[in-house]
């Protein structure tokens, strides 16, 4: 074994969801994205770790596993984050995560005039570009990268 | 949501807009059609707009509906704190349609949502104002005879100004080439420099109102350069003239040329030129209330040019 466990950074899990390859500045919004402040489960979160090309964040929380339209929430601002589900400390499974068509209720429009900042609403993005990351406000028509977007 | 609501000018097809401007010249051709006797037409108007708001008014009440509505926020309940939702599903319990103005952008498309009535958005902030673009494409067609490749030169505010983004979406059916004349403050934003691209539309950007590019046009549309949208005012005081048209600047135009102008104006257009022929901005207001007969109809899903319904209402006339 080339890689032995005590060597690893954090813990190894033995059921649960890695969630690998978040860009440092994007794991906190990762971690809001998925709701795991109020999580109970036992958490690690690891940031600015080194990983085979730049520096890298990763979460692991035991036994929770997300479905995937949850996952894909972190296509909004980590779409090249990959999720490795986790049985008996082995992966069974690398998920990908895929930017919805529509975003609904995830991300605040920067314009302060646009009516959903004045509404009790849901706010709704649609994908312009996906490989860019440019996402448009349903309603104001207003453009934003997904890179620089304010999580609700 | 109900389908034949008009948020924006980007929502309706090629052949929905010119069965719109069919419409309109049925209107122009024959006034006093009652074709909305017994309606109610609502006109809510969070934001004070005079032109639009007697324009609607004008058309709802020649078409024979009544009009209720506001034309100012701060006389009704959203200045105690009412949602717009509130406001809009309360107001459809009386209407058959509604017209309304908002400052805030997006609104027009989030009250759809909220009613089955239809909903015509008479401007949405800066965002979207379709029942002014469908007037400026109504003067085009009247005057030019045709909407297809033609030369428009859209001077002045091109940065904030939503009735020159409006019909650059709206024309790319029909092949124009632009001249987009404004100083570095106001030049058209990158977004709809890319639809053009994107949709195989020539344009030329100029930092000079030329007379070379005056000469080469069909159509010249002037808009207002505001003084508060400049953070520096000693920049203002120097553009400010620079896109001002006046007569003699029209000598060697083309005959077909007609001056088209949102209004209000303030020097962007000198007085002498109102009496040119080829000023066409008093008419293309009027215009407006023939599109906004059209917009209302057709909203409510009434096609004046249908056979049945000529056979109900053009025998009264």
């Amino acid at each position: 074994m080339s890689n032995p466990k005590s060597s690893l950074a954090v813990a190894a899990l033995k059921n649960g969801t890695v969630i690998d390859h978040i860009p440092t500045n994007a794991l906190f919004k990762v971690v809001k994205l998925l709701n795991l402040e109020n999580a109970t489960n036992q958490l690690t979160i690891g940031n600015n770790l080194e990983g085979s090309k730049c520096r890298k964040g990763i979460i692991k929380i035991a036994d929770v596993f997300f479905p995937q339209d949850i996952l894909n929430r972190i296509a909004i601002i980590a779409p090249n984050a990959v999720v490795n589900i986790i049985r008996e400390y082995e992966v069974v499974e690398k998920l990908k995560v895929t930017l919805p068509d529509t975003i609904i209720g995830l991300v605040k429009c920067d314009n302060p005039k646009c009516i959903c900042n004045n509404e009790p609403m849901s706010t709704r993005f649609h994908i312009v570009d996906r490989s860019a990351g440019i996402i448009r406000c349903h309603y104001c028509n207003h453009t934003v990268s997904t890179i620089n977007a304010t999580i609700i | 949501m109900n389908p034949h609501s008009l948020v924006s000018i980007a929502d309706l097809t090629k052949e929905q807009i010119l069965h719109i401007l069919d419409q309109a010249r049925y209107f122009e051709d024959h006034p006093g059609l009652k074709v909305l006797d017994g309606k109610v037409v609502a006109t809510l108007f969070f934001e004070p707009s005079t032109r639009t708001r007697l324009s609607f008014e004008t058309a709802a009440n020649r078409l024979g509906a009544r009009v209720i509505g506001f034309s100012d926020a701060n006389t009704t309940s959203s200045s105690k704190g009412e949602t717009l939702k509130d406001t809009i599903i309360m107001v459809s319990n009386y209407v058959d349609v509604i017209v309304m103005r908002h400052y805030l952008e997006g609104a027009a498309r989030y009250a759809t949502e909220v009613t089955e009535i239809p909903v015509i958005n008479a401007g949405d902030g800066s965002n979207q104002h379709p029942s002014q673009t469908i007037l400026d494409l109504y003067s085009i067609l009247k005057t030019q005879g045709k909407l297809d490749n033609l030369t428009i030169t859209m001077v002045g505010d091109l940065k904030y100004g939503r009735t020159v983004h409006s019909l650059i979406m709206a024309l790319k059916y029909f092949n124009p080439t632009f001249n987009f004349v404004a100083c570095d403050e106001l030049k058209m934003p990158v977004e709809y420099k890319e639809f053009c691209v994107m949709n195989g539309i020539k344009y030329v950007e100029h930092k000079d109102f030329t007379q070379e590019v005056i000469n080469s046009s069909d159509i010249i549309y002037m808009t207002r350069v505001q003084k508060e949208r400049f953070t520096d005012i000693v920049e203002y005081e120097r553009v400010k003239d620079l896109y001002s048209l006046h007569n003699s600047m029209l000598v060697n135009s083309r005959d077909n040329l007609r001056i088209l102008h949102p209004l209000p104006r303030v020097n962007e257009i000198s007085y002498d030129v109102d009496s040119n022929p080829k000023a066409y901005y008093f008419q293309q207001a009027k215009n407006g209330l023939y599109a906004r007969q059209a917009i209302i109809c057709n909203a409510l899903g009434i096609d004046i040019l249908a056979p049945d319904v000529q056979s109900k209402y053009v025998s009264h006339e």
